[in-house]
């Protein structure tokens, strides 16, 4: 009820400011749904999303694998931190944007490079969020574990991944988010495809609509696949959503 | 009659013991926790580890367990040198080390489960230790719907379920209000006797000390040693309500009061 709530105050605002105009360039909610709705029916929104997708799912794909089996690994062992932990948070500081050009030299401009950027963009917040959950394990849980004769692999699956998914999973709801964002930004950058077309497009001959419709679109789509990957979380880790003792 | 009984059972214990530390030295960096300990703990009897903070009767407790290994000597269980951990020692945790994501009778199971035994066999043996130690009808909670008393009523489960012969107890009843407290002292005394298993009890709590125990090994800090080891003969065959009005019970206490103050900061 509340988030309808919230969504009627978002878009109701996004009306006004549409009918005020605050710019030119900034169409109202209707109008926008209007585009929406008209891509929908000719089909050029599919044929956008088919093309922004693959990088999208292929980057978030090896993020979430490569970036938890690094996490872990990190986490896991105690030299290697001073080595990769930097390299990560730099990889997480630095303005993508403007490295853009050095990775469309070494791949090009096609698939490789914008997978590139959807990994940069996605690949340190989960790598640095699963190394720090699972460093923190409670060393007590450990030590029950290894007292009823727990051997490393019962450790790290019974132990350190349970206790560490809630860190994990937020982690990758952080680099999903920042994986979309990658994606655009690939395709504003890099070679004009998919939804970063539309949004080009638009806006070289002003149908703002169009180009509005499309951000609103891919915003949507954050929103539905993160919500899925908090159900994935809640049917892997089921005691998650059940709040945690405090002591 | 009851003198006589009581020398007979010491007569039978001291040729039987469960867990043997011998000559046991632990040494911190260039801290000194143990020194050079020796002591026997009988078979089917509760020993208590009693003395102040930093005597080092935790670092004994889980050099038992197989979870520290001494810097040097040995401890032998059943006359098996230990070597780690051991599916003859199971050990009781001051801040329970319950699982929060898993249900009561998964955290009971789970010793049974690092096992390998199958899931319906461990369930039904937790089930009937969950029935033991009062907490049925729990099973499917989880930890952070219960009480500090019954969380720690699950870590006695989970300790008694994997069936070892001894019973390692950190100071399990340190972190649970003081009623709470007297019931388990209560429970602890009738486990004592019907599961004819060894347990040895860190605490910090003289009157607990005295009130569970058949034998009390005081440990003096710095480095720990053992300075003394009493044996109450009267009153521990006594109802549960009498034994805090017993004479010795009281005698026992002062004593071991008055070899402790000096050590008190």
């Amino acid at each position: 009820m509340l988030k309808l709530l919230s969504a009627l105050i978002v878009f109701g605002a996004w009306e006004i400011g549409g009918r005020i105009p605050v710019s030119y360039a900034f169409p109202t909610f209707i109008d926008s749904m209007a585009a929406l709705a008209r891509m929908t029916f000719d089909g050029s929104i599919f044929v956008a999303y088919a093309e922004t997708l693959q990088p999208l799912v292929v980057g978030v794909l090896i993020s979430a694998v490569v970036g938890i089996g690094l996490g872990l690994w990190i986490g896991l062992s105690k030299g290697f931190e001073w080595l990769f932990s930097p390299i990560f948070v730099v990889m997480q500081a630095a303005p993508l944007a403007a490295l853009i050009p050095i990775l469309v030299m070494v791949y090009g401009i096609g698939l490789t490079s914008k997978v590139f950027v959807v990994c940069i963009m996605a690949m340190p917040v989960i790598v640095l969020n699963t190394a720090s959950a699972v460093r923190n394990t409670p060393a007590s849980l450990k030590e029950m574990a290894t007292s009823f004769l727990a051997r490393d692999r019962d450790v790290l699956l019974k132990i350190i991944l349970p206790a560490a998914s809630p860190v994990i999973f937020s982690g990758l709801r952080l680099g999903v988010s920042a994986g979309f964002i990658g994606a655009i930004l690939s395709e504003l950058k890099i070679t004009p495809t998919g939804v970063g077309d539309i949004i080009t497009y638009s806006r070289s001959i002003a149908d703002y609509p169009s180009m509005y419709a499309a951000i609103f679109s891919i915003i949507l789509l954050a929103v539905i696949f993160l919500n899925l990957l908090e159900k994935l979380e809640n049917v892997l880790f089921e005691g998650n959503n059940r709040g945690y003792a405090a002591d | 009659m009851q003198p006589i009984k009581s020398d007979t059972r010491r007569a039978v214990t001291e040729t039987d013991s469960a867990v043997s530390v011998r000559n046991v030295s632990k040494v911190y960096g260039d801290v000194q926790a143990l020194k050079d300990l020796s002591l026997e703990f009988p078979r089917g009897e509760l020993t208590s580890l009693l003395g102040p903070s930093g005597c080092g009767k935790t670092t004994l407790l889980k050099i038992i367990a197989g979870l520290l290994e001494p810097t040097s000597g040995q401890i032998e269980v059943n006359g098996a040198k230990v070597t780690g951990p051991g599916p003859d020692r199971s050990f009781v945790f001051q801040d329970f080390a319950l699982l929060p994501w898993a249900s009561v009778i998964r955290n009971v199971a789970f010793g049974l489960e690092l096992r390998g035994v199958a899931k319906s066999e461990r369930e039904a043996i937790a089930e009937k230790y969950i029935r033991e130690v009062g907490l049925a009808g729990f099973e499917k909670k989880f930890p952070h719907q219960l009480s500090g008393g019954m969380r720690q009523r699950v870590g006695l489960a989970r300790a008694l379920s994997v069936n070892a012969q001894v019973l390692l107890l950190d100071e399990p009843f340190s972190a649970v209000d003081e009623q709470t407290r007297r019931k388990f002292q209560e429970d602890l005394l009738e486990l004592v006797k019907t599961e004819k298993k060894t347990f040895i009890f860190v605490t910090h709590s003289i009157e607990e000390a005295v009130y569970v125990s058949d034998q009390i090994a005081i440990l003096l800090p710095r480095p720990s040693r053992v300075s003394e080891i009493i044996r109450p003969s009267s009153f521990r065959d006594k109802s549960v309500d009498n034994i805090r009005r017993d004479p010795e019970y009281l005698d026992i206490v002062d004593r071991i009061w008055a070899s402790l103050r000096s050590y008190v900061e």
